[in-house]
């Protein structure tokens, strides 16, 4: 593999890193726009859909929206974006298209993770005289809150490799490694550009699969062993 | 300006929707579109053909079932772009780079539909036709697959919608179809082209739900008595 090689020699130089179309720079323009779409999604997504989910209504809305957001390519949006005024807008195109595209597996996780709480604790914390923001921050939050998870971590991976795209209408990111290495006629470029790229997404990944395990509360009030209000998630784990 | 003119001059003033665009331009839209297609169905096929097996081994063998599923899920975290130019030393610059590129893609899908369907099948139809006397390549073909039938054109539903959509990004090796026609309008700054290739995109991807949709209403016939039934 003379091809792998030569990108590892690539990856290996240090003139590569450095600079304005260096490795770090496109490194850090791709983590600040992930960052940015992601926290923009989050805000607008997760409070709309707990609050549906709370108040049971919407289905049709969570399942529809996710649908419709499968079919549209990031690269066409993207393209659109560029022919506005927009396009003047530093980072700001990828970063409503990110947006658009994070904000539908947020909604529908979110949505079902609130819906798939078992009614009969919900009633019960209501006969138990509960309010609606108190069965809705100590009984439905807690219980929905492995679905939300999964939604925010499938939703980060998403945007992390979706944001590589962002390189093909000219807008940086790591995806400019690649771009940079067709234009040239330089395999070794395009193929250590495309490690980089998948490393990173690979790299999230892991870290969200490591930071669940260690924030979900089920396995948290396991290993306080049950006091209190910590014990309702962990019978919903076990059941 | 009369409209005549109007219309004749909306490609020279750049215009979003034009209908000169469309006359002018309805060959190369029409060469697009069926690049996209064949692309897509030739990715979605050979995908069915190769989780299909997947599938039954990760059944056969539980061992199997979690290398599977996870190889096709780490596959599926890899940015399109990457994907692409990673078989680039392979395959050159040919279709057959981006068909590969979304078969691999397609798999996720499509393996985990396909095992959740067959693990769905009730265990007393299962009985039922071997104490008939059906055998295992039997079983499954009439029996099995059928009663997963729902699953697994539902994945298929969403391999063939997100291929549809991710066959532009091709368009980095110029083989994206539609996708080549947006690459190129964006280059050139050709409102009309980037607007009509992306719209046609989304009608490609609702077209090929529906479809295939219609074609698991007829697959399935008595999923539509059941359900009249249930309704009475």
């Amino acid at each position: 593999m003379g091809v792998m090689a030569d990108a590892w020699t690539w990856l290996t130089t240090g003139s590569n890193w450095s600079g304005e179309g260096g490795a770090w720079h496109r490194l850090g323009e791709h983590m600040y726009v992930s960052g940015a779409a992601l926290g923009i999604a989050c805000a607008i997504a997760l409070p709309l859909a707990l609050w549906l989910g709370h108040i049971g209504k919407g289905g049709a809305l969570a399942v529809n929206v996710s649908n419709a957001g499968r079919a549209i390519p990031v690269f066409a949006v993207l393209a659109l974006f560029m022919l506005t005024p927009l396009r003047t807008a530093g980072y700001a195109p990828t970063v409503i298209a990110l947006v658009l595209f994070a904000v539908p597996p947020l909604l529908t996780n979110a949505y079902v993770g609130m819906r798939e709480v078992d009614r009969a604790v919900v009633e019960a914390a209501r006969g138990m005289g509960m309010s609606g923001g108190q069965v809705f921050r100590q009984v439905e939050l807690p219980l929905a809150y492995p679905l939300l998870m999964t939604g925010i971590r499938s939703a980060a991976v998403q945007v992390v490799a979706t944001a590589t795209i962002a390189s093909m209408v000219g807008q940086g990111g790591l995806g400019r490694i690649i771009t940079a290495g067709f234009n040239t006629f330089d395999t070794a470029q395009v193929v250590a550009g495309a490690l980089l790229a998948a490393g990173l997404a690979l790299l999230v990944e892991g870290a969200l699969a490591a930071a669940d395990r260690l924030l979900d509360p089920a396995r948290r009030a396991a290993r306080t062993a049950g006091r209190g209000s910590a014990a309702m998630p962990r019978a919903r784990a076990a059941a | 300006m009369s409209t005549r003119q109007a219309a004749q001059s909306c490609l020279a003033a750049n215009d979003w929707i034009c209908g000169e665009y469309l006359r002018t331009r309805a060959q190369e839209l029409t060469d697009a579109t069926i690049e996209h297609v064949w692309i897509t169905a030739v990715s979605v096929l050979i995908g069915l053909a190769v989780a299909f097996p997947l599938a039954l081994l990760a059944r056969a063998r539980p061992a199997f079932a979690g290398p599977v599923l996870g190889l096709t899920t780490l596959l599926y975290t890899i940015p399109s772009l990457a994907m692409f130019s990673l078989l680039l030393p392979v395959f050159g610059l040919s279709a057959a780079l981006v068909v590969t590129g979304l078969v691999l893609y397609s798999l996720t899908i499509l393996v985990r539909n396909i095992m959740a369907g067959l693990a769905a099948v009730p265990a007393e139809a299962r009985e039922a036709a071997r104490g008939m006397g059906y055998g295992p390549g039997r079983l499954l073909w009439e029996v099995e697959l059928p009663l997963a039938l729902p699953a697994v054109m539902a994945g298929l539903r969403m391999a063939t919608v997100s291929t549809i959509a991710l066959t532009t990004v091709g368009a980095l090796i110029g083989k994206g179809g539609l996708g080549d026609l947006i690459d190129d309008g964006v280059q050139t700054t050709f409102k009309a082209q980037v607007l009509t290739a992306s719209v046609l995109c989304v009608l490609l991807a609702a077209a090929a739900d529906l479809l295939l949709l219609g074609a698991q209403r007829l697959l399935t016939p008595w999923s539509r008595i059941r359900r009249a039934g249930g309704a009475i």
